[in-house]
């Protein structure tokens, strides 16, 4: 019984049941699908996260996406500016308690460089209802080419608690059909 | 030196030191006490992620699952833990705690730390989760707390050591310690493991929060922290995993298929099981998927081998038991005949089942490199995990329950008929919470959220009705598990303390036949038709479910 000790004393010379042996050999081979199928996706998948990531200070990142605001600031959303990059370019998202800032306007179908960091604590970058899900540090610059590939309007929650108004962070984004954006 | 003093089991044949006796108790007594109070701060959650309902207030409700995380992941799960450490030395192997004075140093520790951390959380200054990420900062009595514990843990764990090296020493069982002690050192190996991880990053986090360290790495933070905080759940699986085939062998006889396939399993979980700091890091930046692809799959997923092992030769085991005893008909002849009655057997086969279906299956998915992306942090996480440690491991640990009770406290169960339907109750209701906690992930819900109409909000959002429906569902699930959970603490709390005294031998399951398998290793000897079937419907569950993964993936945004 598994309670006492083993009644043959040399139990590692007993063979193997051919029923253990059998579901040992698909149990292992499953695994090694799984093992090769994360790299297999990295040669052949489009969804792969970037592993681009820099150092940085609040400050210093903070400055890099007023100076983009300033630059590319089209309107405003409910008091938060709403800013529409160049296609191909550098996008610099910011969380901070409790917002995702600035607003986001992509085209469909371009690729954009999204930068990613926090001024305070950690946040979770959740694209609704595409359901991307990217954790977000401070002190650390994440960089990631994204490529919008259905127009409308989409959601940024903070899936890392935050503190109490955590529930309130909320950013957007908005994709626009490729022929708007030369409008 | 030796001053032990022992009676012998009446029911079992052995000699039990009555200082590790007491000790078992008590580690027994406070884990309930902390399931008792974790399940209702659980319950209070479930009931504000209700929309309908809403409970409780945002600082309560984030107290509340702070608390409810500490309480029954970390309080509930080690304190019994260190019970079935004792257990499995000093009882199973017929010999003396080593230093039971000690015991009750780690025991005072791990209160007092237990106790600390609680007070720090209740004061409301210390809503930062169960995980503590900084640069969140709690009040450093939080740290501290939790530090004390991981010491008192260690050094159960030490006495755990001590006594296997005490029972060689003295002779006190005969050639290699049985499966279910081996099972138990494998838990208290990767405990060791896995506390000195806490240790390592909980003591630089409290003199930060002292302010005499000026920053902790969040990055940093979190690949330590989750070498305890992620381990620690494979000590759950380890100690689980020993009860299965501890509650098999006392209700059936049951021998394992296999001591060198099960102990090889356990072995697996030693030496891999400890890379899955990397299943909370997938979407972080900074670490290369190399890293990540290697540590996610335990090396190519060889701890979730040493699992897939178990889960057919647990059942494997009770089947070909059964059938010596002649129940022999067809495939499920032997399962049917089961004592569904007995809600040790009813507890360990919901356990296993659960185990694997929706924890294991749901948790390798999630721990896909890419498949993260589209999860992660998601309810689908709490969704995994509330499969693997409530609907596996704590619901093992109440059906063993069942079984200390009588042989240890020497209490006869009370209100049997409560007990029987108790391990029904309780995992349908988890098996409610995991799964519809699952769906929302799926659809996009966060966890860790308050308010999923995001009121107050600068702009408006709302996700998919179908996950409020799910979450409402959560609730009543929820409310059925805290019933569930309820039965159990009346049953085992007026058992110890009114349950009528066991004099003489007691019937623990099946009455006694012919030994199980006979020997090891003869391929005549196993016939187990049912468990593969079992297995079979497993395997193909799993894959569909991986590959479904994939496609959802798919769908997404690209990027690169």
């Amino acid at each position: 019984m598994a309670i006492s000790s083993p009644s043959e004393r040399l139990w590692w010379k007993s063979p193997l049941h051919r029923v253990e042996l059998i579901w040992i050999t698909v149990a292992f081979l499953w695994g090694l699908v799984m093992f090769f199928m994360m790299i297999y996706w990295h040669a052949a998948g489009s969804q792969n996260l970037s592993t681009e990531t820099y150092k940085t200070a609040p400050f210093t990142y903070y400055a890099k996406v007023e100076t983009m605001v300033k630059d590319y600031q089209v309107r405003e959303l409910n008091g938060v500016p709403v800013v529409r990059p160049p296609a191909g370019g550098d996008v610099y998202l910011v969380g901070r308690m409790w917002l995702w800032y600035p607003v986001l306007e992509l085209q469909k179908g371009q690729s954009y460089r999204l930068h990613l960091s926090s001024l305070d604590l950690q946040h979770g970058f959740s694209l609704q209802p595409v359901n991307i899900n990217i954790q977000v540090h401070p002190g650390y610059e994440h960089v990631l080419t994204i490529t919008p590939n259905h127009s409308g309007e989409f959601s940024i929650v903070c899936n890392e608690f935050c503190g109490l108004g955590h529930h309130t962070m909320l950013g957007k984004i908005f994709v626009t059909e490729a022929a708007e954006g030369r409008s | 030196m030796n001053t032990a003093v022992f009676r012998t089991c009446p029911t079992t044949g052995l000699k039990v030191d009555l200082s590790a006796q007491a000790l078992i108790k008590a580690n027994a007594v406070a884990a309930v006490v902390f399931l008792a109070l974790g399940g209702l701060f659980g319950l209070s959650v479930a009931l504000t992620r209700w929309p309908a309902v809403h409970l409780l207030p945002a600082d309560w409700f984030y107290l509340a699952l702070t608390a409810h995380g500490l309480d029954v992941l970390l309080l509930w799960i080690i304190f019994f833990e260190m019970a079935v450490l004792y257990f499995a030395s000093a009882i199973l192997l017929n010999c003396r705690l080593a230093t039971p004075r000690l015991g009750w140093v780690a025991f005072g520790l791990m209160l007092v730390g237990g106790l600390t951390t609680n007070v720090a959380v209740l004061q409301g200054q210390s809503s930062v989760m169960f995980t503590s990420y900084p640069p969140m900062m709690a009040a450093q009595y939080f740290y501290l707390g939790l530090i004390l514990f991981a010491v008192g843990a260690l050094i159960g764990c030490g006495i755990f050591f001590g006594t296997l090296v005490i029972a060689r020493e003295e002779r006190t069982y005969q050639g290699s310690i049985p499966l279910v002690t081996f099972g138990a050192m494998t838990a208290a190996i990767i405990a060791v493991f896995t506390l000195a991880s806490g240790a390592i990053i909980l003591i630089p986090t409290w003199l930060w929060s002292l302010g005499i360290i000026s920053t902790i790495d969040p990055l940093m933070y979190k690949l330590v922290w989750w070498a305890m905080g992620h381990s620690s759940q494979q000590i759950n699986v380890s100690a689980h995993v020993a009860i299965w085939y501890a509650i098999a062998a006392m209700l059936f006889g049951a021998k394992p298929l296999s001591e060198k396939v099960s102990r090889g399993a356990f072995l697996m979980y030693i030496l891999f099981l400890q890379l899955a700091s990397a299943h909370h890091l997938l979407v972080e930046p900074g670490l290369s998927s190399e890293w990540k692809v290697f540590n996610t799959s335990y090396a190519m997923y060889l701890a979730v081998l040493g699992s897939l092992i178990h889960g057919l030769s647990v059942p494997g085991a009770m089947e070909a038991a059964q059938r010596k005893r002649g129940f022999n008909k067809g495939l499920f002849e032997w399962l049917r005949k089961a004592p569904w009655g007995n809600p040790a057997f009813s507890g360990m086969f919901l356990s296993l089942v659960m185990f694997g279906f929706l924890g294991g299956i749901s948790g390798v998915v999630m721990g896909t490199e890419q498949i993260n992306i589209i999860m992660h942090n998601t309810l689908y996480v709490p969704g995994h995990f509330h499969g693997t440690v409530v609907a596996g491991t704590t619901l093992a640990f109440m059906a063993v329950t069942y079984l200390l009770v009588p042989l240890i406290f020497q209490r006869e169960i009370r209100f049997p008929s409560l007990a029987k339907w108790q391990p029904y109750v309780f995992g349908l209701g988890v098996a409610g919470i995991s799964l519809f906690m699952m769906g929302a992930g799926t659809l996009g819900v966060s966890r860790r959220h308050w308010d999923i109409t995001f009121s107050g909000a600068p702009f408006d959002f709302s996700y998919p009705p179908a996950a409020l429906l799910m979450l409402a569902l959560n609730g009543i699930f929820g409310l059925m598990a805290a019933l569930g959970g309820l039965m159990y603490i009346v049953v085992v709390v007026s058992s110890v303390f009114f349950g009528k005294k066991v004099e003489g031998k007691i019937q623990l399951g099946a009455p006694e036949g012919p030994p199980a398998v006979a020997t090891y290793g003869s391929s005549e000897s196993l016939r187990i038709p049912g468990t593969l079937m079992l297995v079979a419907v497993f395997f193909v569950a799993f894959v569909l479910y991986y590959f479904v993964n994939w496609k959802y993936l798919s769908d997404v945004w690209p990027m690169r």
